[in-house]
C-alpha cells in the first residue's frame, strides 16, 4: 500500500516538475529570443538541469553560486535541484524511466554503480569527462567493470573522535590507541571515572553498516564473507561494549546525527563519526585519531561523498556541454572551494595540499581518505546495496541480544547470498 | 450501499417516468437520449479521477508484482512475466512471518485498546459537567499533532538512556526498559504511541454516536430501576453497534497501514522486532540502495487483500444486522 501510495505521489510530483520545468524552459528561451543579442549564448546553449542532495543550501549559498558560475561559463542557464538523499535515487531511477533525466546528477557515490546498472549513466568515454588525477581509491565507487561512470565531487569518511578532557581526567593518551586491545582498555578507564564511553551509529539503514565497516574491514573481513572468523570478530567488539556498558544501548536506533549530538553532550569519551562533523568538533574542543584496526595501524574506512554523473539523454549532443560544466565545478583551484563549503577533503593531490595550506587541523582527514575503500570497490557493484542489508541486520540482531553475532552473521551470509543469486 | 439503495430508487422513479409518457414517441427517446449523455457527462469526471487515481496505479501495483523487475527493466520497462515467483519468494521470506505477527499484533491490540478506551471516555464526556467541553477538546490533541512531531517525541521520551519514561522508572525504583532497542519491548513502545495517536478518532466517533441515541430511552430505563452498568450494557453499547462496526472498520484499515510512527521510532528494528508489512513494503522498495520494487509491490497487494478481506466481513456484519 505505502509503495504503491508513494509511486503514485511520486510520479505525480514528477510530471508536475516536468510540466513545470517545461513552461520554465519555454518562457525563458522566449525572453531570451526578444530579448535579442545580449543573451546570444543562452539561446544557442539553452537550460541545463542539475539535481543534487543538498538540500540544506539554497540559492545565496556559495555552493549555488559556483554552479550558476559554471553554468555562465559554459554559455548555458542552469536549472538547479536539491533532493533529500534518498529520495534522490528514487527519484533519479523515476526520472530516466520517463526518458526525463537531468543533465547533471550529483549522487551518493553506492548509488552510482545502482544507477549505472539501470543503464541510466554514461560512461567517461562518452561524455569525454577526465579522470586524470584523481585519485584511485576516491574514483573507486564510480568504476564498474572497468568503466568510469563519474568523477568524485569530494570525499569524507569517519574517524574516531575523542574528548581530550576526558581523557586526561581518565589518564588515557589519545596517541597510545592503536587497536582495539588499547581501545578497550581505554573505555574502561573512562567507565572507571564515571563517564560514558564511545558512541556510534547502529542503525538498520546504510548509516549502520557505514559506521560497521571501519571494524569488519579493520578485523580483515571480507565483504563476499559475511560470516568469517573476522567479522565475527568484529560483531563481537561492538556487541561486547554494549554489554559491559562502554557504549549506551541507544546506539542501535542512533543515526549518525543523533550519536554525535550524544557525543556533544560531553560526556562520551569517543564518538565514531564522520568529516563532516569537523567544524562541530571544534567549537566543543574536540580532536580526532584514525580508527585503529584489530592489530594495529589504521583501519580501512568507507568513503563517503557524490559523484557528479551525466545521465543518458536522447540528445547526445548535450554531453559536451555537461562534461564541461561538470569540470569546471570538479577540477583546479574550484573544486577546492567546493569542497570547503561542503566539507569535503577534495579528490586530487593537488586540491588536497591546497585544503592543508590553509587549514593544518585537515591533515588527519586526509590521511584518513588515503586509506579509504569505496563500499561498492571490489567489484562488488550493485551486490553491495544486498550485502549491506543483510549486514545492518546482523549488526542491530547481535546487538540487541536476539542472536549471537556468530548466528547473526551465518544468517546474513546466507540471506545475502540467495540475494544476489537471485 | 447507500448509494445501490438510492440508484434503485432513482431507476424506479425513471420506469415511472417512461410508462407516463410511452405516447410521445421520437421526441421522448432524444430527450432520453439527452438525459442519458447529460448523466454521462456528470459522471465522466468522477470516472476519469478513479481511472486515474485509484484503477490505474492498482494495476500498476499488480503488473509490477507478477513481473521480475531488475533496474534496468524498470527503466527499459520489457520486465519478464514471473507470475506469483514474487509472491512465492515473499512468502519464503524470514521476514514475512515476523512480519505478519507483528502486523496482527499491532492491528488487533491497537484497536482493542483505542476502542475500550475511546468508548470509555465517550461515556464519560456524554454526561456534562464544568469544562467537559475544554477536556474534551484536549483530548483530540493527539490527532491535532503531525505523526511525525508524535513519534518524535515518543521516541524521545522513550530513548534507553536519556528519556524520562526510564527516569521515571528508576525515580520509582523499577529496572530501566529498553523500549526501542529490545527486540522485546520495540513492538511495545510503538503500540502504545499508536494506542494515544488512535484515541481521539475513536472518542469522536463514539462521543456523536451516543448524541444520537435518544435520551428517553435511558430516562425510561432509569425509572425501571437499571443501574449505570445495565444502562450501558443493554441499551448503550448494543445501539452504538453499527457505530463501533464503522469505526472498528477504518480503525482496522488506518492501524493495517501505519507507517510513520514505526519508522520514525524504530525503524521496523531492532532487525525485524518490530517490522510490519507496510514496514517491510517500504524497506524492499525504498529502504536500501537497490530498490526492489516488484517485491515490495507485492507486499503491499498482500496488505490491500488483507483490508478488502475485512471490509468484506464488515459489510457481511452489517447486512445481518439489517435484516434481524
Amino acid at each position: 500500500m505505502t509503495v504503491q501510495v508513494n509511486l503514485r505521489a511520486r510520479a505525480a510530483l514528477l510530471a508536475l516538475t516536468a510540466a513545470t520545468a517545461l513552461a520554465a524552459c519555454s518562457s525563458s528561451s522566449s525572453t531570451n529570443a526578444s530579448a535579442g543579442g545580449a543573451s546570444a549564448s543562452s539561446a544557442s546553449g539553452g537550460t541545463y538541469t542539475l539535481w543534487d542532495p543538498y538540500p540544506q543550501y539554497n540559492a545565496s549559498s556559495a555552493w549555488w553560486k559556483a554552479v550558476a558560475a559554471c553554468g555562465t561559463q559554459a554559455g548555458v542557464t542552469i536549472k538547479h535541484t536539491a533532493y533529500d538523499t534518498t529520495a534522490l535515487t528514487t527519484q533519479a531511477l523515476l526520472a530516466g524511466q520517463q526518458g526525463k533525466s537531468p543533465d547533471i546528477l550529483l549522487v551518493d557515490n553506492p548509488v552510482v554503480s545502482t544507477l549505472a546498472s539501470a543503464g541510466i549513466l554514461t560512461t567517461t568515454a562518452q561524455n569525454g569527462l577526465s579522470t586524470g588525477s584523481i585519485a584511485q581509491n576516491i574514483l573507486g565507487a564510480g568504476v564498474i567493470d572497468g568503466k568510469t561512470y563519474g568523477v568524485p565531487i569530494g570525499a569524507n569518511t569517519l574517524a574516531l573522535y575523542y574528548n581530550p578532557t576526558i581523557l586526561k581526567a581518565a589518564g588515557v593518551n589519545p596517541a597510545s590507541i592503536t587497536s582495539w586491545a588499547t581501545l578497550t582498555a581505554a573505555l574502561a578507564k573512562v567507565k572507571a571515572i564515571g563517564k560514558k564511553g564511545i558512541t556510534f551509529s547502529g542503525i538498520n539503514t546504510e548509516e549502520g553498516s557505514f559506521q560497521f565497516l571501519p571494524w569488519f574491514w579493520g578485523a580483515g573481513a571480507n565483504l563476499t564473507n559475511l560470516n568469517s572468523p573476522q567479522a565475527v570478530a568484529a560483531l563481537t567488539l561492538w556487541t561486547t561494549w554494549l554489554k559491559d556498558g562502554y557504549a549506551p544501548n541507544s546506539v542501535i536506533q542512533d543515526t549518525q546525527t543523533t550519536s554525535w549530538q550524544e557525543f556533544q553532550t560531553g560526556d562520551y569519551a569517543f564518538g565514531e563519526n564522520g568529516t563532516w562533523q569537523k567544524a562541530s568538533a571544534a567549537t566543543m574542543g574536540a580532536k580526532v585519531i584514525p580508527i585503529p584496526a584489530e592489530n594495529g595501524g589504521a583501519a580501512p574506512v568507507p568513503t563517503g561523498g557524490e559523484f557528479f554523473t551525466i545521465p543518458v539523454q536522447k540528445d547526445t549532443s548535450t554531453y559536451a556541454t555537461s562534461a564541461k560544466i561538470v569540470s569546471c565545478l570538479s577540477s583546479g583551484s574550484s573544486i577546492v572551494g567546493t569542497d570547503n563549503t561542503l566539507n569535503y577533503i577534495a579528490p586530487t593531490k593537488a586540491g588536497q595540499q591546497a585544503q592543508v595550506a590553509t587549514d593544518a587541523s585537515l591533515q588527519s582527514w586526509v590521511n584518513a581518505v588515503g586509506v579509504a575503500k569505496a563500499r561498492t570497490g571490489d567489484n562488488l557493484g550493485t551486490k553491495y546495496p544486498v550485502i549491506s542489508q543483510q549486514l545492518w541486520t546482523a549488526v542491530q540482531k547481535a546487538e540487541s541480544g536476539a542472536a549471537t553475532p556468530a548466528a547473526a552473521l551465518a544468517a546474513a551470509q546466507s540471506a545475502a547470498q540467495a540475494g544476489i543469486n537471485k | 450501499m447507500t448509494t445501490d439503495r438510492s440508484r434503485a430508487r432513482s431507476a424506479g422513479r425513471q420506469r415511472d417516468g417512461a410508462a407516463r409518457t410511452a405516447p410521445s414517441g421520437a421526441r421522448h427517446a432524444r430527450a432520453r437520449w439527452r438525459a442519458q449523455a447529460a448523466a454521462w457527462g456528470f459522471l465522466a469526471p468522477v470516472v476519469l479521477y478513479l481511472a486515474a487515481f485509484y484503477a490505474y496505479p492498482l494495476y500498476r501495483n499488480i503488473d509490477l508484482s507478477i513481473r521480475s523487475y531488475t533496474l534496468a527493466s524498470f527503466i527499459t520497462g520489457d520486465a519478464p512475466f514471473a507470475g506469483f515467483a514474487n509472491y512465492i519468494s515473499i512468502f519464503h521470506s524470514s521476514t514475512f512471518a515476523p512480519a505478519l505477527i507483528n502486523t496482527t499484533i499491532f492491528v488487533f491490540v491497537s484497536i482493542a485498546f483505542q476502542f475500550a478506551i475511546g468508548l470509555a471516555l465517550a461515556v464519560f464526556f456524554y454526561r456534562s459537567f464544568p469544562l467537559s467541553g475544554t477536556l474534551r477538546a484536549l483530548f483530540l490533541i493527539p490527532w491535532l499533532l503531525p505523526l511525525l512531531v508524535s513519534a518524535s517525541t515518543w521516541s524521545w521520551m522513550l530513548n534507553s538512556d536519556s528519556g524520562i519514561v526510564n527516569s521515571f522508572l528508576q525515580a520509582v525504583g523499577a529496572a530501566p526498559i529498553d523500549w526501542l532497542t529490545s527486540p522485546r519491548w520495540s513492538l511495545v513502545a510503538v503500540l502504545i504511541a499508536n494506542i494515544w495517536i488512535g484515541i481521539p478518532f475513536n472518542l469522536v466517533i463514539m462521543y456523536s454516536g451516543l448524541q444520537s441515541i435518544p435520551a428517553d430511552i435511558f430516562e425510561a430505563a432509569s425509572i425501571d430501576g437499571a443501574n449505570g452498568w445495565q444502562r450501558f450494557w443493554r441499551i448503550t453499547f448494543p445501539l452504538l453497534r453499527p457505530v463501533s462496526a464503522i469505526t472498528l472498520l477504518l480503525g482496522f484499515i488506518y492501524t493495517l497501514k501505519v507507517f510513520d510512527i514505526i519508522w520514525i521510532m524504530t525503524r521496523g528494528g531492532p532487525a525485524t522486532a518490530s517490522t510490519t508489512l507496510a514496514i517491510w513494503s517500504y524497506q524492499l522498495g525504498f529502504g536500501s540502495l537497490l530498490p526492489d520494487f516488484s517485491s515490495a509491490a507485492a507486499v503491499g497487494n498482500v496488505l490491500i487483500i488483507i483490508a478488502v478481506i475485512f471490509a468484506l466481513v464488515y459489510i457481511r456484519a452489517r447486512n445481518r444486522l439489517e435484516t434481524t
